[in-house]
C-alpha cells in the first residue's frame, strides 16, 4: 500500500471493501458525523481534550508488560503484552467511547446510544455518559445479557437503560440492527457510538483512528525497552477494533507480522463458528461490505463463540483489505483452546484475560515453537476477565458433563 | 430516466385518468409463498395498482417490529429467492400487475447481482427498491438494473437536504418514494407534518410519480396522503393485517376487502 493516509477514500472504501451501505436517512447524519470528525480531528483544542481524559480518566498510556514466565514457559520468543485490560472500565473499548462522547458534544447531541456484545463497549458508553452528564441507552442481546449479567448490572448502576434485543439470535448482531434503528428514528438528538471499526463510513475509519493509540504507544514502549520494533504483534478480532488499534501505527513497518486471531468456536462448520476468513464470503452487512458469514441466499447465519465479543458474522473491512495486501494474516483458535489460555494467563502471570483477549494468547501458544528465542511477540491483552469467570465455570461444566 | 416497465405504464394510466395510485407492500413468502401467490391475486381484486414485494433478509435493520417479525416468518417457512422469482412467475401466468421489489442490497448481491436482477426481469418484476443502496454507492447497481429494464426507485427522508434529494431523482426511474418520517417502517397514528412539504418539494426536481409512504395505516391517512402525493404506500398494517387474520382463503379475501377501503379512500381523492 502506498500511504496509509489515503485510506479510506472520501466515502469510506477500503479498496474494494467498506463504504456507505444504509438506508438514506442515516446519509445526511454520517455525513455531517464525517465533517465533524474531519473538523475535530484538526482541532487542537479537540486533541488536547482527547489526550486529557485518555490520561486522566482512561489511565494513559497502558503498560506493555514483559511476561517473563509466559516466555520463559513457551521457551521462544519474548513475549509483551499491551495491557489494555487495565484501562478504566476493563478494556480498550473506552478509548473509542471518550473520542466520539466528545464529537456528540461538539454536535450538541445530548444522548448516546451503543450496541453491545460481551458488555464492555456498552459499559464504556455508559461510563463516559455518566462522565459528561449524557443520556445513554444500551442495546444488548437477551442471550448476551445472559451470559454477561455482571456488565448488564454495571450499566444499570452507571445510570443507562438497557435494552433487551429478542429478535434472531439475540446477540452482537441484532443489537447492532437494533441500535441503528433507534439511530434512524431519533437521529436529530442521539448520536450512535459503534463500538467497532464496522458498519458504515465514517465509523471504521473512525473507531481506528481512537483506538489507534494502542499501537502508537506499544511502538514507542518497544523502541524504548528493546531498541528495535516487534517482529509479530497478534490480537483477537471480532469486529476488529483491538486489532486495528494495534496494527495501524505499524502498517508501514513491512517486517512487523500482523496476525489477527478470529474465533473458532466448536469448529468451522455452518453456525458454530465466528471465523469469517475462513467460512465467509463478500457481503454487505450493517453499513459495509466486507466478508461475511452467510448462506447462498445472502441470509446471514448463525454464529457461535465462548466470547460474547468476538460472537459476530462480519469483520471490519480494512482487515479484509490488509489481508487481500497480505499486510495481515488471520488465523482463528477454539473455544477450548482460548479457555486454556485464560487458565495459563492467570497461572504464569496472574492476569485474568477476557475470553476475546485469550483467543490471541491461545494463538501464540499454539504457534510459539515455530518462532525464534530472541523474536519479539506483542499480544493486545484488550480486555481483562472478570466479566468472564461465570461463563467460563459453566463452559468447564458442560465439557466434564461431556457435551 | 424512463424505462417502459409495468410501473411507469401504470403512472401513466393512473395520470391520463386523473387518479390517485394505491401501493401494497406484503413480505414474500408470509406465511408461505403460495399464500403469496393468491395474496397478490386478492389485493389486485381490490383495486391495488402496483406490489411492492418485500424479499425477506435476516437483518432488515430500516425495517420496524412487524415487517421484521413478517420476514423472519417467511424464511422460517423455507423462502428462498429462487422460490420467491418461481411466484413471481407464477403471478405473472394470470396477472399484469406491476410488481416492486423492496429489499436489502444482501440478497442481491451475494447471488450476483447481475444475475439476481436478470432473473427477477425474466420472472416478471419490474422495479427494484434498494433499502441500504444510497447513491454513494448506487451507480454500477444503478446500470446493472438499467441493463435488465427494472425500473430503480429511489428514497428520499426527511433528513435528505435538498441539493441531495436533486442527486437523487437523478438516479430514479418508476417512481421516486418519499418517506414520511425519520424512522423504520411501522404504523403510526398521524403522518407527520413536514412529510407534505418533502414531496411538494421533490415535486418541482422530477417529472417522475412521486409516492408517500411509511406509518399508513388508515383510509383517512391514505385519503390525506393521496391529496398531496402521486400514490401512496401502506405496508406494515397490510402485513399485519394479513398476519392476524385466519390463515385461509376466506381470511384473506376479508383482510384484502379491509385493504380496499383503504384503495377506495385513495381513488375518491
Amino acid at each position: 500500500m502506498s500511504s496509509k493516509i489515503k485510506i479510506p477514500d472520501a466515502h469510506g472504501h477500503f479498496g474494494p471493501y467498506g463504504g456507505m451501505f444504509v438506508p438514506e436517512t442515516l446519509m445526511t447524519p454520517l455525513n455531517e458525523l464525517t465533517e465533524e470528525y474531519e473538523r475535530a480531528k484538526r482541532d487542537p483544542a479537540f486533541r488536547k481534550e482527547l489526550a486529557y481524559y485518555l490520561n486522566e480518566y482512561v489511565g494513559r498510556p497502558t503498560p506493555l508488560y514483559y511476561a517473563a514466565r509466559m516466555s520463559e514457559a513457551l521457551g521462544t520468543a519474548k513475549i509483551y503484552l499491551k495491557r489494555e485490560d487495565l484501562c478504566h472500565t476493563g478494556a480498550h473499548k473506552i478509548n473509542n467511547c471518550i473520542g466520539q462522547a466528545l464529537l456528540a458534544r461538539r454536535m450538541k447531541k445530548n444522548r448516546l446510544i451503543a450496541e453491545t456484545g460481551a458488555g464492555q463497549h456498552g459499559v464504556a458508553t455508559a461510563t463516559v455518559a455518566a462522565m459528561f452528564g449524557m443520556e445513554c441507552t444500551v442495546y444488548m442481546g437477551k442471550v448476551d445479557m445472559e451470559r454477561q449479567a455482571l456488565n448488564v448490572f454495571r450499566m444499570e448502576r452507571l445510570g443507562a437503560t438497557v435494552a433487551p434485543v429478542t429478535a434472531g439470535q439475540q446477540t452482537l448482531k441484532e443489537a447492532i440492527s437494533e441500535a441503528m434503528r433507534d439511530w434512524v428514528t431519533n437521529v436529530r438528538s442521539t448520536h450512535y457510538i459503534l463500538g467497532s471499526v464496522l458498519g458504515s463510513h465514517p465509523y471504521p475509519m473512525m473507531v481506528r483512528d481512537f483506538q489507534s493509540v494502542i499501537g502508537r504507544e506499544a511502538r514507542k514502549q518497544c523502541l524504548k525497552k528493546e531498541g528495535r520494533l516487534p517482529d509479530r504483534l497478534i490480537a483477537c478480532v471480532g469486529g476488529g477494533s483491538n486489532a486495528m488499534g494495534l496494527f495501524y501505527a505499524f502498517v508501514d513497518d513491512r517486517d512487523v507480522e500482523m496476525i489477527g486471531v478470529e474465533a473458532g468456536g466448536r469448529g468451522i462448520r455452518g453456525g458454530e463458528h465466528a471465523a469469517r476468513f475462513a467460512g465467509g464470503r463478500l457481503g454487505v452487512l450493517q453499513g459495509t461490505k466486507t466478508y461475511v458469514l452467510q448462506d447462498k441466499d445472502g441470509q446471514i447465519q448463525l454464529t457461535h463463540s465462548v466470547s460474547a465479543g468476538l460472537d459476530y458474522a462480519a469483520i471490519g473491512p480494512e482487515h479484509a483489505l490488509l489481508r487481500d495486501l497480505k499486510r495481515a494474516t488471520y488465523a482463528h483458535v477454539s473455544d477450548k483452546e482460548a479457555v486454556k489460555a485464560v487458565n495459563a494467563l492467570c497461572a504464569w502471570e496472574g492476569i485474568l484475560p477476557a475470553l476475546e483477549s485469550a483467543h490471541a494468547v491461545a494463538y501464540v501458544m499454539k504457534q510459539a515453537k515455530t518462532w525464534k528465542k530472541d523474536d519479539i511477540v506483542i499480544i493486545n491483552l484488550s480486555g481483562r476477565g472478570d466479566k468472564d469467570v461465570m461463563q467460563i465455570a459453566e463452559w468447564e461444566r458442560q465439557q466434564k458433563a461431556g457435551n | 430516466m424512463i424505462l417502459d416497465t409495468r410501473i411507469s405504464r401504470t403512472f401513466k394510466h393512473l395520470k391520463a385518468s386523473g387518479k390517485k395510485g394505491f401501493i401494497a407492500y406484503i413480505t414474500a413468502g408470509d406465511p408461505t409463498l403460495q399464500a403469496t401467490i393468491e395474496v397478490v391475486h386478492r389485493l389486485e381484486e381490490v383495486g391495488v395498482d402496483i406490489i411492492e414485494l418485500g424479499i425477506p433478509f435476516s437483518d432488515p435493520l430500516a425495517d420496524g417490529r412487524v415487517n421484521q417479525e413478517a420476514a423472519e416468518r417467511a424464511l422460517q417457512a423455507g423462502a428462498t429467492f429462487s422460490g420467491v422469482l418461481d411466484a413471481i412467475a407464477t403471478i405473472r401466468k394470470t396477472s399484469e400487475i406491476p410488481i416492486l421489489f423492496f429489499s436489502y442490497l444482501n440478497p442481491l448481491f451475494a447471488r450476483d447481482f447481475r444475475k439476481s436482477v436478470r432473473q427477477s426481469a425474466t420472472a416478471g418484476v419490474d422495479g427494484c427498491l434498494l433499502l441500504d443502496l444510497p447513491i454513494e454507492e448506487s451507480a454500477p447497481y444503478v446500470q446493472e438494473l438499467q441493463q435488465a429494464n427494472l425500473d430503480n426507485v429511489t428514497l428520499v427522508t426527511p433528513t435528505t437536504p435538498d441539493k441531495r434529494i436533486g442527486e437523487i431523482v437523478r438516479t430514479a426511474s418508476g417512481f421516486v418514494y418519499c418517506v414520511s418520517r425519520t424512522g423504520v417502517t411501522g404504523m403510526q397514528d398521524k403522518t407527520e407534518k413536514g412529510a407534505e412539504e418533502l414531496l411538494r418539494h421533490t415535486r418541482k426536481l422530477t417529472d417522475l410519480p412521486v409516492a408517500l409512504g411509511f406509518g399508513i395505516s388508515t383510509p383517512g391517512q391514505a385519503a390525506a396522503a393521496a391529496g398531496y402525493a402521486d400514490a401512496v404506500v401502506v405496508g406494515s398494517a397490510i402485513v399485519q393485517k394479513f398476519h392476524t387474520m385466519p390463515q385461509t382463503s376466506k381470511g384473506r379475501r376479508e383482510a384484502a376487502a379491509w385493504v380496499g377501503n383503504m384503495v377506495k379512500a385513495v381513488k375518491e381523492v
